[in-house]
């Protein structure tokens, strides 16, 4: 059953990486970007879930993390430039 | 059972949230599909990890907390960022409230 979910998340991930390839602007990427990263969150939950390990919960917060701040900065980098 | 429900809505919105992706014409209007049902989905699915498994309730309402915090957060910046740095909106009737070219000084 958690196969089929994880199948499932895959498939939306793998549309969200089409508009992260052919989106037009700077901003698109980063927006499909922001929702891989979010996608990818509750990705490690449920494989957390799916090896009964709970280690994966750390790596799923740290990744959190990493992807606000990557976004935030790709922000600030369309308004500003380097 | 109910959590297997709950990680499956989630599931659904993320579906809909990569559709939406692909389909909707503008930045906005992709940022607002990009933004808003990922969240949702997270929150639904890690709601229903914590009926599974109780003993995960601390990292898992942590991680809720994180995401419901900082996601709006770093949409608002993209939208802001985009906005100023000259993207318009697909629609040219509707009502765009920053845009200081166009309409009076606010």
């Amino acid at each position: 059953m958690f196969e089929a979910v994880m199948m499932v998340l895959l498939f939306s991930m793998f549309l969200i990486l089409i508009r992260f390839l052919k989106g037009p602007t700077l901003s698109d990427r980063v927006v499909a970007f922001d929702a891989l990263s979010v996608i990818s969150v509750s990705f490690l939950v449920i494989l957390a879930l799916y090896f009964e390990r709970s280690i994966y919960l750390d790596v799923a917060l740290v990744f959190g993390v990493i992807g606000f701040l990557g976004t935030t900065i790709f922000g600030r980098f369309i308004e500003k430039g380097i | 059972m109910i959590g297997f429900f709950f990680i499956s809505m989630g599931v659904v919105a993320f579906v809909i949230s990569a559709i939406g992706l692909l389909r909707m014409p503008d930045v906005y209007t992709r940022m607002h599909v990009g933004a808003k049902s990922p969240t949702v989905g997270t929150l639904l699915v890690i709601i229903g990890v914590i009926f599974i498994e109780p003993a995960w309730t601390l990292k898992l309402i942590l991680l809720a907390a994180f995401v419901l915090l900082t996601n709006p957060l770093s949409s608002s910046v993209i939208a802001r960022a985009s906005h100023k740095s000259g993207m318009r909106l697909e629609d040219d009737e509707c009502i765009d409230a920053l845009d200081i070219s166009k309409g009076e000084k606010r």
